[in-house]
Order: structure tokens, then sequence, then C-alpha cells
């Protein structure tokens, strides 16, 4: 099913183009010694490089390419072993050499793909034109004086991997979809922290409308530095909806950079296609053509993890569980392997089950992440074995769970402090089932005469004597064996 | 006093090893002898005489012990377009204000390393942008040379002028120079001294302001090709600070000195014989191949078709890399700032006041030909011509060993008859431009006087990383050329 935005003239395609700026993890900044962690106080994490010092010259960091490269081959894309630097000049205050340092003509990663998955379980490819290295810029401080800026130069050379898509995006669903999934491949390879708060993944929106059936494109506009996929969805479509305003009342859209007001929902020109600078790109003569070797590539694809599609394909062949239950697990890398020490030595898809289930809400309610769970993924392995040993019924088993998060204790030591143990003695439960049976004798008589649902009721009765402990199992049968006596 | 002034920076090693005179005594007759002489000269913009007097000192203990590096002792001048720790480093600019560098560029750290005296900072063109010493924002370098006809003060050449003039003037035993198009070889030959343009690669950039980074190599200046060497090996080195510095072993360059010419086959590049070129200079260049056809080597004529180009390319090149390399210079985290309300004011202000005319001038050119529109006309053209230049001497390289050709089209001018039209001043770099945009390395040294007694110089030029065979070649011109005549302003000499 299209997404169409209805106009006044009829329906109307929405295209899209992602440029995303995604920041690297590396310990060092892309050309310089200094520290690329984030936060710090201002202007602490800044060699003479970074400002611009007379004299001091780029020295490119090999980890930062050996990541772009490893994000190249988790896109599925080109790998080009020849691939150049270029100086983007422009003079502003947070730009301490005048120039970026970037990858314009020959960037090292060429065209790729990425997989999306639709909410009506269709998936689709998007594809990516190319992704390149550069510097990020320092950060100006305008609220701190009233007639002074301030300059923190701790971001400025961090290295930034600038991944952008073809115009293969047709609705705000695709692009959030597009984006989460890009960001779980570079977490899952470990080159982007996927950090949109902190700034460490941003999005530059290529928005353009047509007429469904057109094959030409339209006038497109850019929305500069969009932090969340939120807004990424929301500035999509009040810029479409504004662009079709415009053509639907005999104008036409300029191109031009705007910005994204998502207070007031709207997007605001920035600068015209007139005001654009002129970058004057050309090859950054203190650094040589950056040429890596195939076999370095071949190291790097080796020591690759598991991707997300391919995990995701792995656990569904590999434990039983349903595609949507394995997406989910595969959202992140560290839910997976979580998974999967619950579900080796287990019932790997009462596992599932109970990830997805109880568990991740016992994460929701506590705040906590899978990195820092309150129960370790033994500790529910070992829930999960009462089970399937019948030591505990699947009701109880809730409620060891909620006392696992609250002190910590094992499962077993659980059970045995409660008493939870399982009665699968059946004359205790023979005795209690007789008990409900004799002070129910008019419902036993309405079930014999044909009120088959009444069986719930007994069974509900006698766990409820049991205080929860019968084996639903032993309890069922039993409860037939002497109903029908 | 009278003999001091006559040693070169290798027989001053000499007598110091000999400690037959010490450091100090050789660091304070030089310091007399700036002081003497720089007023008129102008060759230093900061003088160091209490670091140097220091210096000695130390270097002083370190001899009486046995130690000390290959230049333990030995004054030296520093063109302040390198950063040394702790001393003002100004590229003879106004927009650098009172910028005293927190490091040492990685060619005065080795000549320190191995013992140096640094007497002080040299004046040269702003940013490195001149021929004649005259764009400085500390004021022009007087040569020390004057006409025999005439009291006229002559330019030293530049962009590394003051290195040129203080070494002719016996002010320093050695200096430092850069060379982006010939500003260490033509200001060499105009002073009559030697001065080497190693290969692109050879000395690290790291610390040294840059003007071109593509084609800026630093390399010595001293009296003679033994000095030369003897700094060189120096100077030079691998440094994993500069991505464009070659990991090459460094050879004992003072050693190729005698290797000699016999069997050498030294190129004439018949496209230098440039139209209008004087009868003079002709001259020379024809004693020069003379000279070495003497000492036994081959002369051959080759073709480098591509050089009528040279100029043209290179101040397409150098311009456009100039233009984003001095874009740093905004007024905002060192150097000078004039307010403004805005930060594009800011900009506008600092830069107008803190660059010079030439300077401005070719920022405006080096960004007018990286702009959209005339990018592919202008920039992309010359890196291809550049390309075609580079190849012209690989392949000249394949049947000779160096080439021999004049090292500028005149000798030194008088200050006032500085042309007004630029571009003729661009002509001087006519004969050194080529082996800059090829990246080869070359050298001047001193041949002759001219009918005015100003000098004139010859230039050699050789293979990537071949600067022994330049050597050797350029040893036997200074022997068969006896070049021993000196300045009127020398320290030597009462001025």
């Amino acid at each position: 099913m299209s997404y169409r935005i209805t106009g006044s003239t009829g329906e109307w395609e929405i295209v899209v183009g992602l440029e995303v700026h995604a920041q690297v993890v590396s310990e060092a900044k892309l050309f310089s010694g200094a520290s690329a962690e984030y936060g710090g106080e201002p202007n602490t994490h800044v060699s003479l490089v970074d400002a611009g010092f007379p004299g001091m010259l780029p020295v490119l960091n090999r980890e930062c390419v050996a990541q772009a490269v490893r994000t190249g081959l988790g896109l599925e894309a080109e790998i080009n072993l020849f691939s150049r630097f270029d100086r983007k000049n422009y003079f502003y205050a947070d730009l301490p050499t005048g120039y970026q340092i970037s990858q314009f003509a020959h960037p090292i990663i060429g065209k790729g793909k990425v997989l999306v998955d639709l909410a009506d379980g269709s998936t689709r490819e998007i594809g990516v034109t190319r992704l390149h290295l550069e510097q990020d810029a320092g950060k100006s401080i305008h609220d701190q004086d009233p007639t002074r800026s301030f300059i923190d130069l701790n971001r400025a050379g961090v290295a930034l991997m600038e991944i952008v898509s073809e115009p293969d995006i047709r609705s705000p669903e695709e692009a959030g979809a597009y984006l989460r999934k890009l960001r779980q491949i570079l977490r899952y390879i470990g080159t982007c922290d996927g950090n949109m708060e902190e700034g460490s993944m941003r999005a530059d929106v290529n928005v353009s409308v047509r007429k469904p059936g057109e094959t030409e494109y339209r006038t497109r506009c850019e929305i500069k530095n969009v932090n969340s996929i939120r807004f990424v969805m929301m500035a999509i479509e009040v810029e479409a909806q504004r662009q079709i305003e415009v053509w639907e009342a005999g104008g036409t859209v300029d191109q031009e950079t705007r910005l994204f007001d998502h207070v007031r929902g709207e997007t605001r020109s920035l600068r015209s296609k007139e005001d654009a600078h002129d970058y004057r790109y050309f090859p950054d003569p203190d650094l040589l053509p950056l040429v890596i070797e195939q076999a370095w590539v071949d190291e790097l694809k080796a020591a690759l993890p598991e991707l997300p599609e391919a995990k995701r394909v792995r656990l569904e062949q590999e434990y039983g569980v349903s595609r949507y239950e394995s997406s989910v697990l595969c959202v992140e890398q560290a839910i997976a392997d979580f998974y999967e020490t619950v579900a080796r030595g287990a019932d790997a898809r009462l596992a599932a089950n109970w990830m997805l289930g109880d568990f991740f809400a016992a994460l929701n309610r506590t705040g906590r992440s899978i990195e820092d769970s309150p129960v370790s993924a033994e500790g529910l392995r070992e829930l999960l074995g009462l089970i399937s040993d019948s030591t505990i019924n699947g009701k109880i088993a809730k409620e060891v769970l909620e006392d696992m998060v609250e002190t910590g204790d094992s499962a077993s030591a659980i059970v045995e402090r409660k008493g939870l143990r399982q009665v699968t003695d059946t004359g205790a439960i023979e005795s209690a089932i007789r008990e409900i049976l004799a002070a129910n004798s008019d419902k036993v008589e309405e079930y014999k005469g044909g009120k088959d649902k009444l069986f719930g009721f007994f069974v509900g009765q006698t766990m409820k004597a049991m205080k929860g402990k019968g084996n639903p199992a032993l309890v069922n049968e039993t409860l037939k064996k002497l109903l029908s006596e | 006093m009278s003999g001091i002034h006559d040693f070169t920076l290798a027989s001053a090693r000499d007598a110091l090893k000999a400690r037959k005179i010490s450091a100090v005594e050789l660091t304070d007759a030089h310091i007399d002898a700036i002081e003497r002489l720089d007023g008129q000269l102008n060759s230093f913009i900061t003088r160091t005489p209490d670091q140097a007097r220091e210096a000695a000192r130390a270097s002083d203990e370190a001899l009486s012990k046995g130690e000390g590096g290959s230049l333990c002792g030995i004054p030296l001048g520093i063109k302040d377009l390198f950063c040394t720790n702790g001393v003002r480093t100004t590229a003879a600019s106004k927009i650098l204000g009172n910028f005293v560098p927190p490091y040492e560029s990685t060619v005065t750290a080795n000549l320190l390393k191995d013992g140096a005296v640094f007497l002080g900072k040299l004046n040269l063109d702003e940013f490195a942008m001149g021929s004649a010493n005259l764009t400085s924002a500390f004021g022009p370098v007087e040569s020390p040379w004057k006409r025999r006809d005439s009291d006229a003060k002559l330019v030293p050449g530049g962009s590394s002028g003051g290195s040129a003039a203080a070494v002719a003037a016996g002010l320093v035993l050695g200096a430092t120079g850069t060379d982006t198009g010939g500003s260490i070889r033509q200001p060499a030959a105009f002073t009559g001294i030697a001065g080497i343009k190693p290969t692109y690669g050879r000395c690290s950039r790291f610390g040294t302001i840059a003007f071109a980074s593509s084609l800026d190599q630093a390399g010595p200046m001293a009296r003679n090709l033994q000095d030369c060497a003897i700094l060189l090996e120096s100077m030079a080195g691998f440094d994993p600070r500069d991505s464009t510095s070659v990991d090459t072993p460094v050879p004992h360059y003072e050693a190729a000195l005698k290797r000699g010419v016999k069997g050498l086959r030294v190129g004439i590049p018949k496209e230098y014989h440039v139209e209008g070129m004087s009868a003079e200079i002709e001259a020379l260049w024809q004693q020069g191949m003379t000279w070495l056809r003497d000492a036994g080597a081959e002369i051959v004529e080759v073709s480098l078709p591509h050089t009528k180009y040279g100029l043209p390319t290179y101040y397409i090149a150098a311009l456009a890399e100039a233009s984003s390399n001095l874009a740093r210079y905004d007024g905002v985290r060192f150097g000078e700032r004039v307010s403004a309300p805005t930060l594009d004011g800011l900009y506008e202000a600092s830069r107008a006041a803190g660059f010079g005319d030439e300077v401005k001038r070719r920022i405006l050119i080096g960004t007018h030909v990286l702009s959209s529109g005339y990018y592919d006309a202008y920039y992309l053209r010359a890196q291809k011509v550049r390309t075609l230049i580079q190849q012209d001497f690989l392949k000249a390289f394949e049947n000779v060993d160096v080439l021999l050709t004049p090292t500028a089209p005149s000798g030194a001018f008088a200050q006032d008859e500085k042309p007004s039209d630029p571009v003729q001043m661009y002509l001087n770099d006519v004969f050194t431009v080529p082996a800059s945009m090829a990246g080869v390395p070359a050298l001047s040294v001193p041949a002759g006087l001219d009918a005015r007694g100003v000098p004139l110089g010859l230039q050699l030029i050789g293979r990537f990383f071949d600067e022994e065979t330049l050597i050797a070649a350029g040893h036997a011109i200074e022997q068969a050329a006896a070049f021993h005549h000196r300045p009127t302003i020398h320290a030597g000499v009462s001025a």
C-alpha cells in the first residue's frame, strides 16, 4: 500500500533521501590524537591540530578508516580501495582551519543497501549512494553571554561517517524504518553508538513531492540536522504538505535549505540556493590519497559480527521462533545474545515467550536496560528450567520472576524459601478436589447436566485452595476423573 | 676578530671539535655582527641572543666532554616560517601578531637535537609570498651586495631573503629556508651563496607555516654546498606527523661532495633558453657546461616540452592551496583580532588589517581558481599540466643524471626597480618553478658575477631523492667557479 497525501488537486507521492551523519566510535579523532569521547569540560579534548594552529598537519587515524570499511561491509556496499580527502572551504567560528576535511569526489564506500521491515510485514530495499569520512566541526555556544559567543572545540575533528541514501524512501514510515535499521546495523558492528540525543547520529532530510506516475523528480528541499527519528518523520510530513500547497497554489518549490521546528510543527527557510556556499572543494594537499588493501578489507570482513538480518534468519531456524519474535529479539545485539544464552539449555520457544512478555515488562518497570538487567540470562534460564521440569507452573513462575527482580535471589532459592514447589502428589490433589466438589455439589450437578464451562471454575477453585501450586496437568486430569465418577 | 668570520660551517665545526675556538666565542662574534650590521640589512625579525648564549654554553660543555651532535655550537638563523617553541613566529605577517608557538617544527627540532645554536628568526616575504623580500610586514631586507657603480639598495631575492642576506653577510653560518617555487634557490643565487631545495617529502613540514602544502619544502642555505650538506643531513628525515614526508633513509650527504662527476650525464633543457634571456645569463650557463665537461661529465641536450606552462600552472596550484591554508588566520584563536559586531565583520576586519597586499592578491587569485565554474578551467587543468611537467622530468632522467640551468633570469635588482606589474615579478621564478611542480630536488650554487658585480647562480635539478648526485655535480661547479667574492656588507669587513 503506497503512502499518498491527498491535496486539493488529488493524490501526491513523496520522495525522500536521507544523509545521515554518524559519529564514528573511536578513541581518537579522525586526524589528531585528541580524545573523541563525548562530553568533557569545554575545550579539553582539543589538540593543536584540531585548533588549526600554524604548521599543524592532519594524520589519518587508521581505526576510523577501519570503522568506515566495517560499516560499508555491513551495508553490503562497494569498498573503494582508492579514496581521497578533500577540503571543503568555508568560514565559521567553530571551524578552526577554515575548511572541513571530507571526501567529496572519491568516497571510501560506494553503493550499498539497507533492507527495512515495514509494519505491514513487507520488506523494502533502500539504496545507499555512498558513505564517506569527514571531520565534525566544533560547537558555537550563544546563550552564555549577551554580546559574545563561545566556542567548544571538543567535537572539532571527531570522525563522522556521512551515509547518503538514494531517493528511494516514499513515506515517513519508511524513513523511520530506514533510520532504525541503519542504527541497528551501526550498533551491531560497533561503528556508531547511534545516540541521537547526544548528537552522535543526525540526519539531513531531502524531500520533494510529485504526482503518482511522474518519472522525474521535482525540486527538493533539504531539512538540516534533524536529531530524532520521530522528528525526521514529522519533518517529512509537514514539509511534503508545505510543498504540495505551494504546487497546488500554482507556485514553484525553490531549492533551499530549511530547518525543522518541532515545537511549531513547521519547516523554515534557512538559506536559498543563491546564498549557498561555494565550498571550493579540492584535494587536501596535506594528505596522500587513501589506498587500502583488499586483504585488509577481507580481514575486517572475517572479523565482522553477525549482522541483524542474518541473525534474525538464524534465530528463526535454530530456535523455531516466529519471524516477529526473532526480529524483536534482534533489535539489539545484546538482547539477541541474552536470548541465546537463555535458549541454550532451555525450551527455546518458551524462552522467546518469556523474554518478549514478562522479562521485557520487568525491564520496563524497573527502567533498566538489557546490559544492566536485574535478572541475568543464566537466572532466567534456571527459572524456565523449573517450569519445564514441572517444579513450578507458569503462574507461580511469574511470581518468582518478580521476586528475582526485587531481591536478586535465584529462582530455586525463591521457590524453596516460599515453598512454591508444585504439588505433584496425586493424593494431595485428589483430597483438595474432593473438598471443592463437596462444597459445590450444586455446581457439580449443573456440570454433569451439560454445563461444561464450569470445568474452569473447578480448576480455579482447586488451584486457589492449593495456593497455585498444583500441577495444572494433574489437577485437570484428576478433576476429570472425579467429575466422571 | 678577523679570522672568526672566515669560518664556513664545516670549518667552524672542525675548530669547535678541536677546541680551537669555543661555541660561546663563535656565538658572541655572530651576535656582535648582527648588532653591527643588521640595523641596515634587516635580515632578522626576532633576535634571540640570550637563548643563543645559553645554548652555546651548553655546547661548550658537551664539546669539552667530547660529546655533541653534528652541529654542536654552530650559530644558525631560522626563517621565521618555522615555528619555534617559546619564540615569536610571525611568517613576516601582521596577522600573527605576537604569536608564540608552544611547539617546535620538526626541522628546527632536528637541528636543535644536533646541537645547533639559534641566533633568531629571519625575515622573509609575508607568508613566503614574494621573490624580492619586499612584502614583509617587518620591512624589506637589503642585500649585503652592492653594484660596483651604485649605492642602490639591492633585493636579496625571496622569499627566504633574510636567510640569504644573513648567510651572505656572515651573520650566521647557515640558515633554514623554505622553497615553494624557488624561495631558496633564487635568493641563494642573488646573494652568492648555496641553497638546496630537497625532494618534496625529504624534510618534514610539521610546524612550518604553510604556503602551498604540495610544494613547500624546507632546505638549507649556507656559504657552500658542504655546509648545506651538513645542514640537510640534520634537517631531513621521516616524520610520522607529516603524511607527505617520505620514509626513506637519509644519506651522509657530506660524503657525496667527493664523488666527482666523471661519466655523469648532464642534461641541458632546450626550453630553458627563454626568449629575451640576457647574454650574461646565457654565457654563464655555457660556462657551467664547460666546467662540468672539463670535470668529466657528458653534456646532453634534453627536452622538457611543458616548461612554458610551469609558471602559470604554478601560480594556479600554489595559490589555490594558499587561499585555503591561510583561512585559519581569522582573528579567532590566535594572532591579531579586529573587533566587529558580526562574525563575518570580524573576519573581514581582521584579515583586511592583518594581511599585506601581495598576500591578499594571492588569496583572491587562489579563491577564484577554485570557485565553482572556474575550477575545471583553472585548478583541474593546472593539476593535469603538473602531471605532464613531472613526466617531462621523469622522461629526461631516463637519459641524464642531472639537469643544468640558470637559477634566475637575472641578477639581483634594486628595491626601487621592483616591477609594478606583479606578473613581471613572478617571472623571477621561471627556472625554479618546474622542479617544484615535479617535486624533484634542485640546488643553486654561485657561479660568477654579472657585469655590475652582482652574483649569479646556476641551478642543478636531480632525480627524486637523489640529492647526492646534485651535491656532487654542484661541488664540481663550486670548485671550477672558485667563487670567493664577498659582499660589500660583511661581518669580516668593516662596513
